[in-house]
């Protein structure tokens, strides 16, 4: 792979390995997401490999093993072309007819999707109601890719958007277009990226650093894994422009310790971006410097917030700062630090690419674009999708998920993780944007969409979320520690049956104390759920806590 | 350099940029609770009862009054029904640790806080960062600090350092509000290293 | 002139891999986490005289690498079984029956998430969502995920690792 040192060497490049593929050649990909890899897609992926070689098949197929299809528990999930023919639940021992047929053009009936109310059979994604209803403008590539082979990228589009920018476009006219785009932060705050981007950027000090923030500790939330996983060189080379934008010398890719095959496709991504001109000195021979450096979280909530984040990167125990002294302005090492999430970086390609204009066509009046939404819970279909914002969840939830298993009803959608909040199933019109479910309450977070049925126990939902902040509180300020804990105690006696009548009270006034007094977003926003439980489930709590003194609870 | 001006419960102070509203409004003569705060220390914000209301470009908010530097054009009100609840659950929650703790019985009268509205919790200890703090920055020893995170987090005597700085010293001690420090580093002496104490006196 | 009161027991002289990378990070107060991320991995466990070391080297005060190792659960400040067993605790897992597939774990292995038996077999630790919630819920052992798992199930998969 040579060095490309300017924009026309990218495109010599990439015309010679579009030369050298044949779009009507058929082929295959196994998916290694997580979910698949835990239904063992690696002895998927292995019987195809061995199975091509036995039919001699090597020159006439392409086989790939990429990341995450979306499908998660329909795995494992192998997608045969040209047509995008979806198979699921593939064992190995289907390996050798899918090949056959694939060879012949021909489609394997027993293994595609199947209604399961109709019975009626789709084949090709565009028909299966999973897919399409979706828009998947940042995750449609990760099927025809190899995360570890960076032509794969280039052969769909890559870094055509980082050229443009760094030879047709200043560091003024890039931010401008991002602001225009009016992108928002996809990691749960929401706020413009646009505006962060300028603070950053007009700091007077010289040293400047930008952030993926990879994360992603929200309870199932699982799509920005997905992404950096899947195709990496995707929020790569977002995370290029956004260094050209704001000015900044050095990046850093914050991500879990846990997800081995993560780290390992970011960091051959870095390598292969470097050894191609694409990352480090005179970027594509443009006079920008950028380098960045992959970091590892230790295994504690917290330090995905954007605060504590970044004193862990130096060194430090992840204590947030309280939000008037701004990271955008005194961050890392108190230098101007911009922090996006995953997804917010892999939407900058395409605005630069596509322009603005084409972003804001898509989504509702004030969320812009589109959003991955993990979708899991008490739902029929599961996995990563990507819908236009102001999509209603009535879409996400019976169009796309298929509705609640076992013919049981739905209860309630619960967005945010543990610190989000809930809507009850009779709000399943509402559009999913940014500021309309915030106001109802279940602020959308990260995207991580949880169906409820109407078995769901919202008091135990309250008290579990609850139990898992509590041990993730750092510590530091009384109201988050102590509130918690306080809270904590008092839905324990409640769903055991020993609630009190002043109970109530005392968590409506923990949850006000909470949410104004603590010094970061973990303590402020960690009685949302209970409040949002509150707001529409009260009559439950409050017939728990009768039940609880009818039947002789009464403590002391 | 000019000062900056900005409004504390009506009152216009001027003072230089930099300065917390905490020090402002103590320089105009208006008191705030504190429980954490020490002049010789640097502001921590932990027990969040200097919380005040700030309003600032249209935008009102609740902040600690020990971090949050002044503005020009700032309105600050130091006594509000919401602010008021915040102190006095905040005492709330720390009375389920230490009832008895002087500091916490006075604040308890002044707004109104009862005793016995939460479960008590085990230690007494109420985490406001003292005696670690004082250590660190002040003696510069290290001879106390914090493990573990979230409700489950402690003062720890480390008892190498402790064994021979702290009966010297024992300047935490004054400073603890619940008089835990005290009782933590006997109980770690008793652990670590009985007898030590004595038998040095003995041999002095 | 501290003397040592505490007397270490943990029999880590001399251990190479350790010290280097201790000498790697010399200096470099910065790196605290770093070194004991290395460490860790490569020991399993952080001991008491090794915090000591890395703090003296990294010019840190003991209270500090205490306070870290401590603060942080993938840090161990007691020795490890031979292998980790985790059970997924993430919203999707606990809403399809995650606490029953603890219990479970609970009462084969004895063990609280936390805690090693007393023969270093197993280390029980309850994780934060690992991302697939899809197949939950999840026992996941040495890295392996078992997706789909039922309380019945879990004794199958415990019993292959010795």
């Amino acid at each position: 792979m040579p060095k490309l040192e300017s924009a026309a060497a990218l495109e010599d490049h990439r015309a010679k390995v579009l030369a050298a593929r044949d779009p009507a050649k058929p082929c295959i990909a196994v998916c290694a997401g997580a979910a698949c890899g835990g239904l063992d897609s690696a002895a998927v992926a292995a019987a195809f490999s061995a199975e091509i070689n036995k039919q001699a098949a090597a020159s006439k197929v392409d086989f790939r093993v990429t990341g995450c299809h979306g499908f998660c528990n329909k795995g494992p999930n192998v997608i045969a072309g040209p047509g995008d023919i979806c198979y699921f639940e593939v064992k190995p021992e289907d390996a050798a007819e899918i090949v056959a047929c694939t060879l012949k053009g021909e489609v394997v009936e027993r293994l595609v999707y199947k209604d399961p109310i109709s019975g009626e059979k789709a084949a090709h994604m565009s028909e299966v109601p999973f897919y399409k209803h979706q828009m998947r403008i940042l995750i449609g590539d990760i099927p025809r890719m190899d995360p570890m082979c960076i032509d794969d990228y280039l052969a769909v589009g890559g870094y055509a958007a980082l050229a443009k920018a760094l030879f047709k476009m200043t560091p003024d006219q890039v931010l401008e277009e991002v602001k225009k785009a009016n992108l928002r932060g996809r990691g749960g705050g929401g706020f413009p990226a646009g505006l962060k981007w300028e603070t950053t950027r007009n700091a007077p000090e010289k040293t400047k650093y930008v952030i993926v923030n990879g994360h992603e500790g929200e309870s199932a939330a699982f799509m920005d894994r997905a992404m950096l996983t899947g195709n990496p060189h995707k929020v790569l080379e977002g995370l290029i422009i956004g260094a050209y934008a704001i000015g900044a010398q050095q990046g850093f890719i914050y991500t879990r310790h846990d997800s081995p095959q993560m780290a390992r496709h970011i960091q051959a991504a870095l390598a292969q971006a470097e050894d191609c001109g694409l990352l480090g000195k005179n970027i594509l021979g443009s006079g920008f410097d950028f380098t960045v450096e992959m970091h590892f979280d230790v295994g504690i909530f917290v330090s995905g917030e954007s605060s504590a984040l970044m004193r862990s990167i130096e060194g430090h125990p992840p204590e947030p700062r309280p939000k008037y002294i701004r990271t955008s302005v005194s961050g890392i090492w108190d230098k101007p630090s911009n922090l996006n999430n995953v997804e917010t970086w892999a939407n900058v390609p395409e605005i630069i690419g596509r322009g603005a204009d084409w972003f804001t066509s898509i989504g509702s009046e004030k969320s812009k674009g589109t959003k991955l939404v993990s979708l899991s819970g008490h739902v029929v279909n599961s996995g990563v999708i990507e819908v236009p914002m102001g999509t209603p969840l009535r879409t996400i939830v019976f169009d796309i998920g298929g509705g609640v298993p076992d013919g049981k009803a739905p209860k309630a959608i619960h967005f945010g993780g543990a610190m989000g909040g809930c809507i009850p199933i009779s709000l399943v019109d509402a559009p999913l944007d940014f500021d309309g479910m915030s106001k109802l309450g279940a602020p959308i977070g990260a995207g991580g969409l949880l169906v409820m049925d109407e078995d769901t126990d919202m008091i135990e939902v309250a008290r579990y979320l609850l139990d898992f902040l509590v041990k993730e509180s750092c510590g530091k300020c009384v109201p988050c520690r102590e509130g918690m804990v306080q809270m904590l105690k008092i839905l324990t006696n409640i769903k055991e049956g020993r609630g009190r009548k002043f109970d109530l009270e005392r968590l409506a006034d923990l949850t006000e104390v909470t949410s104004l007094g603590s010094l970061c977003a973990l303590g402020k926003t960690s009685s949302d759920p209970l409040k949002s439980m509150l707001r529409y489930f009260k009559d439950e709590y409050e017939a728990r806590i009768a039940a609880g003194s009818a039947a002789g609870g009464l403590a002391q | 350099m000019t000062d900056t001006v900005l409004r504390i419960d009506g009152k216009e102070v001027a003072v230089p940029a930099g300065t917390t509203v905490l020090q402002a409004a103590r320089q105009a003569g208006i008191s705030i609770p504190t429980l954490c705060h020490h002049e010789k220390l640097e502001d921590y914000g932990g027990c969040r009862l200097c919380t005040v209301e700030v309003e600032s470009r249209g935008r009102t908010n609740h902040v600690a009054s020990c971090l949050y530097p002044v503005e020009k054009g700032l309105v600050v009100r130091t006594r509000t029904e919401k602010v008021d609840k915040i102190r006095r659950v905040i005492v709330e929650e720390l009375m389920a640790h230490a009832p008895d703790a002087p500091e916490l019985v006075r604040l308890a009268q002044e707004y109104g806080a009862d005793r016995n509205r939460f479960e008590k919790e085990a230690s007494f200890c109420v985490l406001c960062g003292l005696c670690v703090r004082y250590c660190a920055e002040v003696k510069q020893r290290h001879a106390v600090g914090f493990i573990e995170n979230g409700p489950v987090r402690e003062i720890s005597f480390i008892p190498e350092i402790a064994a021979s700085e702290c009966w010297d010293c024992q300047e935490c001690f004054a400073i603890c509000p619940t008089s835990y420090a005290q009782a933590a580093y006997f109980l770690t002496e008793a652990l670590a290293f009985p007898g030590r104490r004595k038998a040095s006196a003995t041999s002095a | 002139m501290s003397e040592r009161i505490i007397e270490g027991n943990d029999g880590i002289e001399g251990n190479d891999a350790i010290d280097g990378i201790i000498e790697k990070y010399r200096g470099k107060p910065g790196a605290l986490i770093h070194a004991l991320t290395e460490i860790q991995h490569e020991n399993r466990w952080l001991p008491r005289e090794v915090l000591q070391k890395v703090a003296d080297a990294l010019q840190v005060p003991f209270s500090q690498a205490m306070q870290i190792a401590s603060f942080y659960k993938t840090f161990s400040l007691t020795p490890k079984g031979r292998h980790e067993v985790h059970v997924c605790t993430g919203m999707t897992c606990h809403l399809s029956g995650a606490a029953k597939l603890q219990e479970k774990v609970q009462e084969l292995t004895g063990l609280k998430p936390g805690e090693t038996d007393a023969e270093s077999r197993f280390t029980y630790e309850a994780g934060s969502c690992l991302g697939s919630c899809s197949i939950g819920p999840e026992l996941i052992v040495d890295g392996k995920h078992h997706g789909r798992m039922t309380p019945e199930k879990v004794e199958d998969v415990l019993k292959r690792y010795e």
